[in-house]
C-alpha cells in the first residue's frame, strides 16, 4: 500500500515537473496552416495539406524510411489542428494566437503567403512558440529580423530568382531585354527585384522593357499581356502563383505571350500538368527548389511521391514537397532535442536550438539550415524547359545549381550579395 | 496609332467585362435600395455553373460553338434556382428595415453561399478554356486578341442598350421607374411593387451570373472568385452614381480606360489609380456622376 502511495505521488510530481510539450509517449499537437479555401487552395494549400496528412499518417504508423521510421515525433504520435490561411494577415495573426493560446499546440508548421509569414514571425516570437514556415518565399523574414522561435525549412525567393537568371543566361545567349509580371506584394516585388538585379550583374547593359505589378488575385490580365507583347522583351519573368498564374496562362496562351518571348515561370511546376495545353515548348519552369520533376531519385522521394500519388491520384507538387520537408525537419530536430533532454519532450527553446544549423535529408534532397543564423534553409535548385513529347509535357535541358551558388552567405542580404559578390 | 490602339482596346475590353459584372448591382440598388453583396455569390455561381456545364457539354462531344449558349443557360439556371427563392423567402420580409440591416443580411447570405460553393464544387479549380480560343483571334494595333473579347463587348452593349430601351420604351420599364421614384405611391396606384422587386432582383442577379459564366473561360474558377469583383463593381457603381445604368456604363468606361492607360504607361500606379479616380469623383460629386435626383418628402 505504501508502495502504491509512493508511486502515485511520484506520478503527480512527474506530471507537475514535466517540461512544456507532450511526454514522449503522449501526443505532439501540431498546428498546420495552409490555404484550404480561396484561389491559392487548389494549387498550393490543398496539395500541402494532403502532404501533411500523408506524411503524418506514415510517421504515426512508423512507415517512413529510415531514419524517419520512429513513430510520430520521438515515439509520440502527432495530432494536428488544421487552420485555413485564407483571409487577411490580421485574420492569420488572430488564428495563430488561437492555435497557441486556445488549442495549446506544441508547435506550428505553416504559411504559404509571404505577407502572412512577415505578419506571423513577430507574433510567434512574442508568444515564444516554435514556428516553421514551410513555403513562403520572401527573404526579408531573416534578413530584416532576428528570431529565436521562427524557422523556415524551404529556400527563399532569392534562390528561385537567381537560379532562373543563371538558367536564362546560359540557355538564351545573346539576350538583350527582360520584362516582368509579378504580384504587387512582398513575394512578387522580391522575386522581380532579385531576378532583375541578377540579370543586370550577369548581362551588363541588359534592358528592362516593362515591369508589371498587378494586385494579387486581380484575375484579368489583358492589358498587362498587351503591354508585355508590345514591349517585345526576350524574356518575361513571372513569379505569379495560384489562380493568378492559371488565369495568366489561360489569357496569355491564345495571344501567344510566351511564343514571342521566353516565359520564365518560377512557380510554373504547379500548372505543368493542369494547363499543359497552354504552355508552349521552351517555357522555363521552376519548382521553387529540387521538387516535383526536379526531385532527386532518393529513398525519401520514392516513398513520398509514390505514396502521395497512390493516395490522392495526383503527383505531389512543390508545395507538397515543402510541407513534407518541413515535417521531416521538425521530426529530426525533435528527436535530436529529445535525446539531448534525456528522453523527455523538448521545450520550444530546446527544439529551436536543435534545428538551428541542422542538416537533414528529405524528398527534395539535402536541406541545410545554413543562413539566417541557422534558421533559414538553403538547398540546390534546378530549372528546365518544357517540351511536348507525344502530346505530353516534359521537362528537358535540366540544369542544377549548388546551394552556395544561388543563395547568399549567412549574414548577407540577398540584394547586397547580388549587387556586390554574385558572379563577380 | 500603334501605341494608342492597344490602350483603347484593352480599356474597352476591361470596361465591357466590368459593366457586365456591375450593372446588376446598380439595377438592384436603383429599384430596391439594396446594396446586394450576394452579387459576388451570383457571379461566382455563374462562373462555376458555366465552367461545369460547358465542360460537360464539350466532354460529350456536342458542338463547341453552342458552348456560348451553354454559358448563357448556366447563368440562367443558377439564377432561377436561387434568386427568386432568396427574394421571396427572405429579402421581402426585410424591406421595411434600414438599408444597413439589409446590407448585413446580404453579406451573411454571401458568406453562406461561399461555403455552399465549396460544398458543391470543392476547392479544386475548374477550367473551360475552349470557348475563349474557339473563335480564333483578330489583329489590332500590332497585337493579337482572342475574338471572344468581342463577345464580351457585344454582350455589354446588348445589356446596356436593352436595359435603356426597356426602361424608356416599355410599359414595364415605365412602371419600374414609378416604383424607383416612389414605391408607396406606386402601390396606391395599383402597381404590384412586390412583383417588380422580384423581377428586378432576379434579373440583376442573372446579370451577375452572366458576368461570371462568361468570365469562366478566361480564368481558373476557384473559391473566392467573386470577392475582388464585388469590390471593383462597387467602385464602378459609386463613380457612376448608385442606381444609374448610364452611370454604371460611364463608371466602367472610366475605370477600364484609366486602368489600361496606367498599365501601358505608368504600371507603378495601377494598383491605386482606380480608387484615386473614385476618390476624386466622390470629392466633387459625392453621389456619383449620374446619381438619380432624390425627391424630398415633406
Amino acid at each position: 500500500m505504501q508502495g502504491l502511495k509512493q508511486l502515485a505521488l511520484a506520478g503527480i510530481a512527474a506530471s507537475v515537473l514535466a517540461p512544456i510539450g507532450a511526454p514522449a509517449q503522449g501526443t505532439v499537437k501540431v498546428g498546420i496552416v495552409a490555404f484550404i479555401s480561396g484561389p491559392a487552395a487548389a494549387p498550393f494549400g490543398v496539395p500541402a495539406k494532403n502532404a501533411a496528412d500523408f506524411v503524418i499518417d506514415e510517421l504515426n504508423a512508423g512507415k517512413a524510411p529510415k531514419p524517419y521510421n520512429r513513430i510520430g515525433f520521438g515515439g509520440s504520435k502527432i495530432e494536428t489542428v488544421i487552420v485555413d490561411e485564407a483571409g487577411t494577415a490580421t485574420t492569420q495573426v488572430t488564428e495563430f494566437r488561437n492555435l497557441v493560446q486556445r488549442h495549446n499546440v506544441d508547435l506550428v508548421i505553416g504559411y504559404i503567403s509571404s505577407g502572412n509569414c512577415l505578419a506571423i514571425a513577430p507574433v510567434a516570437e512574442e508568444l515564444k512558440k516554435f514556428t516553421n514556415f514551410f513555403d513562403c518565399g520572401t527573404p526579408r523574414i531573416f534578413e530584416d529580423g532576428e528570431y529565436k522561435y521562427v524557422f523556415r525549412t524551404s529556400p527563399t525567393a532569392t534562390m528561385d530568382s537567381v537560379g532562373a537568371a543563371l538558367y536564362v543566361k546560359i540557355k538564351k545567349p545573346g539576350l538583350k531585354s527582360i520584362a516582368g509580371l509579378n504580384q504587387n506584394y512582398a513575394w512578387g516585388q522580391d522575386s522581380w527585384s532579385d531576378f532583375e538585379l541578377s540579370m543586370k550583374q550577369m548581362v551588363p547593359g541588359i534592358q528592362t522593357k516593362t515591369v508589371q505589378m498587378p494586385k494579387l488575385f486581380a484575375g484579368q490580365y489583358n492589358a498587362e499581356i498587351s503591354a508585355l507583347l508590345g514591349a517585345g522583351a526576350d524574356v518575361i519573368h513571372s513569379s505569379f502563383w495560384d489562380g493568378d498564374l492559371e488565369a495568366l496562362m489561360l489569357q496569355g496562351g491564345p495571344r501567344g505571350l510566351f511564343n514571342k518571348s521566353t516565359g520564365v515561370l518560377t512557380t510554373g511546376e504547379t500548372i505543368m500538368h493542369k494547363l499543359a495545353a497552354q504552355i508552349p515548348d521552351g517555357t522555363v519552369l521552376g519548382a521553387r527548389g529540387p521538387f516535383g520533376p526536379y526531385a532527386p531519385d532518393n529513398a525519401y522521394n520514392r516513398w513520398f511521391a509514390k505514396g502521395y500519388e497512390a493516395r490522392f491520384q495526383a503527383p505531389p507538387n512543390y508545395a507538397s514537397y515543402q510541407m513534407a520537408q518541413a515535417i521531416l525537419g521538425v521530426k529530426t530536430a525533435w528527436e535530436k532535442a529529445l535525446a539531448a533532454n534525456g528522453g523527455k519532450a523538448p521545450t520550444n527553446e530546446q527544439l529551436g536550438a536543435a534545428l538551428e544549423h541542422m542538416t537533414f535529408e528529405g524528398p527534395g534532397g539535402t536541406v541545410r539550415m545554413a543562413i539566417g543564423k541557422g534558421h533559414q534553409a538553403i538547398m540546390e535548385t534546378a530549372y528546365g524547359m518544357t517540351k511536348r513529347v507525344g502530346g505530353k509535357i516534359t521537362i528537358v535541358n535540366i540544369q542544377r545549381y549548388p546551394a552556395e551558388l544561388v543563395n547568399p552567405p549567412d549574414g548577407v542580404k540577398s540584394a547586397d550579395w547580388i549587387k556586390n559578390s554574385f558572379r563577380k | 496609332m500603334n501605341e494608342i490602339a492597344p490602350v483603347l482596346i484593352d480599356g474597352i475590353i476591361y470596361s465591357a467585362w466590368l459593366f457586365i459584372a456591375a450593372v446588376g448591382l446598380t439595377l438592384i440598388y436603383g429599384v430596391m435600395k439594396i446594396l446586394n453583396v450576394t452579387h459576388a455569390s451570383f457571379y461566382a455561381l455563374g462562373a462555376y455553373a458555366g465552367a461545369s456545364l460547358t465542360g460537360a457539354w464539350l466532354a460529350r462531344g456536342y458542338p463547341p460553338v453552342l458552348s456560348y449558349a451553354v454559358l448563357l443557360g448556366a447563368a440562367a439556371l443558377v439564377t432561377l434556382v436561387l434568386a427568386p427563392a432568396m427574394e421571396r423567402g427572405l429579402l421581402r420580409f426585410m424591406y421595411a428595415k434600414d438599408e444597413v440591416v439589409i446590407l448585413l443580411i446580404t453579406y451573411a447570405l454571401f458568406l453562406i453561399l461561399e461555403d455552399v460553393i465549396k460544398l458543391i464544387w470543392g476547392v479544386n479549380p475548374y477550367y473551360v478554356a475552349e470557348p475563349y480560343a474557339l473563335l480564333g483571334s483578330f489583329e489590332a494595333g500590332g497585337l493579337t486578341y482572342p475574338t471572344y473579347n468581342l463577345i464580351l463587348v457585344g454582350l455589354a452593349l446588348v445589356i446596356g442598350g436593352g436595359l435603356t430601351w426597356m426602361l424608356r420604351a416599355t410599359r414595364f420599364g415605365k412602371l419600374l421607374l414609378t416604383v424607383i421614384h416612389d414605391p408607396e405611391m406606386s402601390r396606391a396606384m395599383g402597381v404590384n411593387v412586390g412583383r417588380y422587386y422580384l423581377v428586378t432582383f432576379t434579373f440583376g442577379s442573372f446579370l451577375a451570373a452572366l458576368g461570371g459564366s462568361f468570365t469562366a473561360p478566361t480564368v481558373s474558377v476557384v473559391p473566392g472568385l467573386g470577392v475582388d469583383v464585388i469590390v471593383l463593381s462597387f467602385a464602378v457603381v459609386v463613380i457612376g452614381g448608385m442606381g444609374s445604368v448610364t452611370g454604371a456604363a460611364l463608371g466602367a468606361a472610366i475605370v477600364g480606360l484609366v486602368r489600361s492607360i496606367s498599365v501601358h504607361y505608368v504600371p507603378q500606379v495601377e494598383l491605386f489609380v482606380i480608387y484615386f479616380v473614385m476618390a476624386m469623383v466622390l470629392a466633387f460629386r459625392p453621389r456619383g456622376l449620374f446619381s438619380l435626383a432624390e425627391p424630398r418628402r415633406i
